[in-house]
């Protein structure tokens, strides 16, 4: 069973063959404090790219920038060759939902619902029935080896299962892209890369491009290409100057 | 490595031809290079020499003799005490370190073999990453063992790049005054 993307949202239809995300001289204060200095990249459809860099780098803004969860000061961030700034703001809350995927290192479960009720949720928002959504939920989370939590919550669950639950709901509604903020970042290292095979697996075989921002360099070899950001910067930039 | 050594174990489970020995060495330890035949005999003669394997057999046909080895309880020995032991820690000689340094002291642009560093680190941890799936127990150990020391030498190198950064920040502000 597939979930049709009757959902897209029209203000992004495909216009023109191109990259599906791209930043543009992006820029970002917080106070005197400058996040993004400047930042330029483009993400194909299906790539999977990871961005690395210290803490305090920038590479969570670029994250949300590109999410269009916060918009740049300067520059613009495009997807599917459109603004994210030039649509009004619930136009980008059914972007999020309908065309984006979310994982975080942790927290990001409703704690009060079942883990079946978390990974069926973004199936009900985007208008699936509700016995047709506990269907394929089950069947998602079967797909990565965590049905026998699916009645759980998340505080019953261990670190690991409850990030995979975390991928599942990330994952469950097809979303063109998925952004992981690390993703392993509470995990051991086993957990850590039975959650990433599983994240990069899935999104492969969905076609989904995904955003990793990262600073384990194992996790970021997951990826197809990185890019490195240091200062708000892409590091070759920083390097040249 | 100790050839030697990882011949001893492979032997521990019966009797082999060197023939064999070779093929199931290169099984089990697939990050380290094919083992050249001459090799493999040329050690097998030392251990023989020295006591810690015996020829149990020798077969013959239209080539060589075809000798069969067997491990003696003085191999499984000196097995046991070199799996014991700790391996020696040293310091690696690495040639990054010394192209990052030349590149400092001649006035050129340390970052940029960083940079160019990295790319190529993380292009090899994509590879070896994509090698271990699908990989049986001992190969997927040997693309972990790869993957932990090549990360090791990613995180210095992004330790290094903040130090330059922070070298540059203090040298700045002490020509500010």
């Amino acid at each position: 069973m597939t979930l049709e993307r009757e959902t897209d949202v029209p203000a992004f239809a495909a216009t023109s063959v191109g990259p599906l995300i791209e930043s543009v001289d992006v820029r970002k204060r917080f106070g005197s404090t400058v996040a993004l200095d400047g930042l330029s990249l483009e993400i194909a459809g299906g790539e999977i790219v990871a961005v690395l860099g210290p803490s305090g780098s920038g590479k969570s803004t670029l994250l949300l920038c590109l999410a269009g969860i916060l918009l740049p000061d300067g520059g613009d961030v495009r997807y599917r060759g459109r603004s994210l700034a030039s649509v009004p703001d619930a136009v980008r809350t059914r972007l999020r939902r309908d065309d984006f995927g979310f994982v975080f290192q942790f927290g990001q479960l409703v704690p009060e619902l079942t883990a079946l009720d978390n990974v069926s949720l973004p199936l009900r928002l985007a208008g699936l029935r509700r016995r047709d959504a506990i269907d394929r939920a089950r069947a998602f989370l079967g797909s990565l080896g965590v049905d026998d939590v699916a009645e759980s919550r998340a505080g019953e669950m261990s670190g690991g299962q409850a990030q995979r639950v975390a991928v599942a709901r990330a994952l469950v509604s097809r979303p063109r892209v998925i952004f992981a903020d690390e993703p392993t970042g509470s995990l051991d290292s086993t957990n850590g890369e039975l959650v990433m095979e599983l994240l990069v697996s899935t999104a492969r075989r969905q076609g989904s491009s995904v955003v990793l921002v990262t600073h384990e360099p194992q996790v970021a070899a997951y990826a197809d290409r990185e890019i490195v950001v240091r200062d708000g910067r892409l590091a070759h930039a920083a390097a040249l100057v | 490595m100790s050839f030697g050594h990882a011949l001893l174990g492979l032997l521990e489970e019966g009797p082999q031809h060197g023939y064999e020995l070779k093929h199931r060495y290169d099984a089990n330890f697939p990050g380290a290079r094919p083992l050249p035949f001459g090799q493999v005999y040329a050690t097998l003669a030392r251990l023989h020499r020295d006591g810690l394997v015996d020829i149990s057999a020798v077969e013959s046909g239209a080539g060589p003799d075809r000798k069969l080895y067997v491990i003696t309880p003085a191999g499984v020995t000196d097995l046991e005490r070199w799996i014991d032991e700790p391996t020696p820690v040293g310091l690696v000689r690495s040639e990054l370190l010394s192209r990052v340094v030349v590149a400092l002291i001649s006035g050129r642009s340390p970052d940029a073999v960083l940079d160019v560093q990295r790319a190529e680190h993380l292009s090899r941890m994509r590879e070896v990453t994509e090698r271990r799936r699908g990989a049986d127990l001992t190969g997927a150990m040997a693309c972990d063992f790869e993957l932990f020391h090549l990360e090791a030498d990613v995180k210095w190198i992004e330790h290094s790049a903040r130090r330059l950064d922070k070298e540059r920040a203090r040298h700045a502000k002490k020509e500010a005054r």
